[in-house]
């Protein structure tokens, strides 16, 4: 009797499912196609990865792979002081006497990495006596409210403003607007003029994907199933790092079986690897473009009870526990939290009139099977990042969470 | 009930597409695997279906779930003789916010669909607030168990839904689930014939609060901490009870054809993920499904099928007197 509604329901599923049916007649051809493509090689323009980001900048890329042979200047024991390649500039007019007013915008301290960054942040400007005050605003990721947070504290009297961008081409302005006014220092993420006095920044993201999928090619044999995983696209400095690793596997003899987003959930993760496993039979290597989901994605593995192949994480405490735990096969690129120092290093420097590199590229360490029993410290917290360069710090390591 | 038909059907032809493309799919550990991971909608989508059914929304869920897990992570912070009392508490946090979305709608009148999005943001706010967007501590292996390890081969989360479909089979077939029909299909007719409204509703409402606690506890074991780990879900489970048939606006529709649809939901993303189509079309399919299901659902009838339909739902939904006081 109640015929209709029920067929209308039917209805609309099936028209959702009818694009799926057209697919399922693809489907036999995936596998075969791929190892096709292994097998040809480089060159044949079919490569499962896909066309090269459009954020990818051929000598931006060159420069930041030059740069991880490079040797960096500066203490040894501190490589959030070093600089690769500095091209000094004069801050002399920059130069005061008395107490310093440190300004520092921030464009959030919302996931676990600027948390702690920002920790150690606080923790190098309680070192110097000569800052007096050190005034900050949180933009909460929002880039209209970092624009506004910028202009407010170009107008508070600050002797040296910090900034790290939101975004990039959204806050240029912004910075812009502020360089006449006090002395900027930009770090992290960029922005798209040479205003500041200097830019602080890790090698970068090229070099990050480039570490990740070079030990996957040397690890894994020929023909080997390579899946990737991506947080999402669209964001200049995860394409970096991917556009980098892209470039490396369509060179080497590895298959790339699927490059897929995970949007950084811990539960997706598992799930895609999960049923990657599932589709494939064995996959040999997986790479990351950040480490927070690298233990779900180890867990995967774990939980289908296969061997866990070889993977990169990221200096997080709990990839690095599991690492040691499990006897994995891994690399970790990292994106050092030591970099939070070297803007409040840089402010001083710069009031004090001495020069300063105008790009400062800080040595952009990985994490290897032979170094990580200098990084895994115990009773750290789980998304604690080990390379905040914070061990020496007063307060450590409760002021970071550890025990 | 004729109207639970479908889903079922649909669910067979999804889980053959996902065996023509996954022969594993066949093998029992397979099977319990795409089960384990549905575990979680399901029982979240039962208990939004005793909301939705007694004519209200709950869209709190998804936020009560991240809520959930990251104070669990943050209470026990790797000490397994916490393990226990945590879920306890984490079980009656569930209950007691239903509680509150209950009261809140029942008694100061505020439409549940504004109530639910209030405390969506609330609760989405506070753990902002306590955790600065990264969650401290860590979850024992002893909680993750329940996610994550099983009895032998069967995964606990299949034995907890096992339990939860029983549970909930048997309190609507029981005086409660009348009276929760009877509220959802007219509440006026129902509260003359002396059904407690408020009440009725309420419960409603902290039923779905504990499914998100049994649901945060299952997917925190899977997956670990995560400030992420809710986002989204009170769709998820929407989506799964409209495909399931219930109709929203509440009095009609079967509670295993709301599991059936969160079934049919996570099928749906397996086999998208088999077929490599990107995550990013799994929110665009869950809302052409959504909007799909209620416009054609909703279509205005054909005379004899409206007057079917009211037969229909006399016959089958109008509490019996008797029944309706308990």
């Amino acid at each position: 009797m109640s015929l209709t509604p029920r067929r209308a329901l039917a209805g609309a599923v099936l028209a959702t499912l009818l694009p799926l049916s057209a697919c399922s007649s693809d489907l036999p051809e995936g596998p075969a196609a791929s190892g096709g493509a292994a097998s040809q090689g480089p060159g044949d323009g079919k490569k499962k990865t896909g066309d090269q980001s459009k954020f990818f900048v051929q000598a931006d890329y060159e420069a930041q792979l030059a740069m991880r042979t490079k040797q960096a200047t500066g203490p040894a024991d501190k490589p959030w002081e070093q600089a690769i390649d500095p091209q000094p500039v004069d801050t002399t007019a920059y130069k005061k006497t008395g107490k310093y007013h440190l300004c520092f915008s921030n464009a959030a301290t919302n996931n676990p990495w600027r948390q702690v960054g920002w920790k150690t942040m606080q923790s190098e400007v309680a070192l110097h006596k000569e800052i007096a005050e050190f005034t900050v605003l949180d933009a909460e990721g929002k880039d209209d409210k970092q624009i506004s947070d910028i202009a407010e504290l170009s107008a508070k009297g600050c002797d040296a403003l910090i900034v790290s961008p939101n975004t990039t081409a959204t806050l240029t302005p912004a910075v812009k607007g502020a360089c006449p006014k006090v002395p900027v220092i930009v770090f992290d993420r960029g922005v798209q003029t040479d205003c500041p006095v200097t830019f602080i920044k890790p090698i970068g993201g090229y070099a990050f994907g480039a570490d990740a999928a070079e030990f996957l090619i040397d690890e894994v044999k020929p023909g080997g199933k390579i899946l990737a995983l991506r947080i999402l696209p669209g964001v200049d400095v995860l394409e970096t790092r991917w556009s980098a690793a892209k470039v490396a596997f369509d060179k080497s003899r590895l298959d790339v079986v699927g490059v897929e987003f995970t949007d950084g959930d811990a539960a997706k993760t598992k799930a895609v690897v999960s049923d990657y496993i599932q589709r494939f039979g064995k996959i040999d290597g997986v790479w990351m473009d950040a480490g927070a989901t690298s233990v779900a994605a180890v867990e995967a593995f774990e939980d289908a009870g296969v061997a866990v192949p070889p993977i990169n994480g990221e200096d997080q405490q709990d990839f690095l526990q599991k690492w040691k735990d499990a006897d994995l096969t891994a690399v970790a690129p990292t994106y050092p939290t030591y970099q939070w120092r070297t803007p409040v290093i840089a402010a001083l420097k710069i009031l004090k009139g001495e020069s300063v590199p105008k790009v400062w590229n800080l040595p952009q360490p990985k994490v290897t099977r032979d170094s990580l029993g200098d990084y895994l410290k115990p009773g750290m917290p789980p998304l604690h990042y080990a390379l905040c360069g914070c061990e020496a710090m007063p307060g450590y390591p409760q002021k970071w969470g550890g025990k | 009930m004729r109207r639970t038909l479908p889903i079922f059907g649909v669910l067979a032809v999804l889980l053959v597409a996902i065996a023509v493309a996954n022969p594993y799919f066949l093998e029992l550990p397979g099977f319990l695997a795409f089960v384990k991971r549905a575990a979680p909608l399901a029982i979240l989508a039962a208990g939004q279906y005793f909301v939705i059914v007694s004519g209200e929304f709950d869209l709190s869920v998804g936020s009560l779930v991240t809520a959930e897990v990251v104070i669990a992570a943050r209470l026990i912070d790797g000490d397994p003789g916490a393990t226990w009392p945590v879920i306890a508490l984490l079980l009656v946090l569930g209950a007691l916010i239903g509680l509150v979305n209950g009261a809140v709608t029942t008694l100061l009148r505020v439409p549940s669909f504004i109530t639910t999005l209030g405390m969506m943001l609330i609760l989405a706010g506070a753990v902002f607030l306590w955790t600065g967007g990264a969650p401290r501590g860590a979850l024992t292996e002893e909680f993750r168990t329940f996610g994550r390890g099983g009895l032998g081969p069967v995964p606990w989360s299949v034995l907890i839904l096992l339990a939860v479909v029983t549970a909930v089979v048997l309190l609507m077939r029981a005086d409660f689930g009348r009276t929760l029909v009877a509220t959802g299909d007219n509440p006026g007719a129902a509260a003359l014939s002396g059904v407690r409204v408020p009440r009725a509703k309420t419960i409603a409402f902290v039923l779905s609060g504990l499914s998100a606690a049994v649901c945060a506890i299952l997917l925190g074991g899977f997956a670990g901490v995560s400030a992420q780990v809710g986002q989204g879900l009170e769709f998820q489970a929407i989506t799964a009870v409209v495909l399931g048939g219930v109709v929203l606006g509440g009095g009609r529709g079967s509670v295993v054809a709301a599991i059936a649809g969160a079934f049919t939901l996570e099928a749906l993303f397996t086999l998208l993920n088999l077929y490599g189509i990107s995550g990013a079309l799994e929110s665009a399919v869950q809302g052409v499904i959504l909007i799909a299901a209620i416009a054609l659902g909703s279509l205005t009838l054909p005379a004899w099928a409206a007057r079917a339909r009211t037969t229909n739902a006399t016959t089958h939904t109008t509490p019996d007197p008797t029944h309706a006081k308990g």
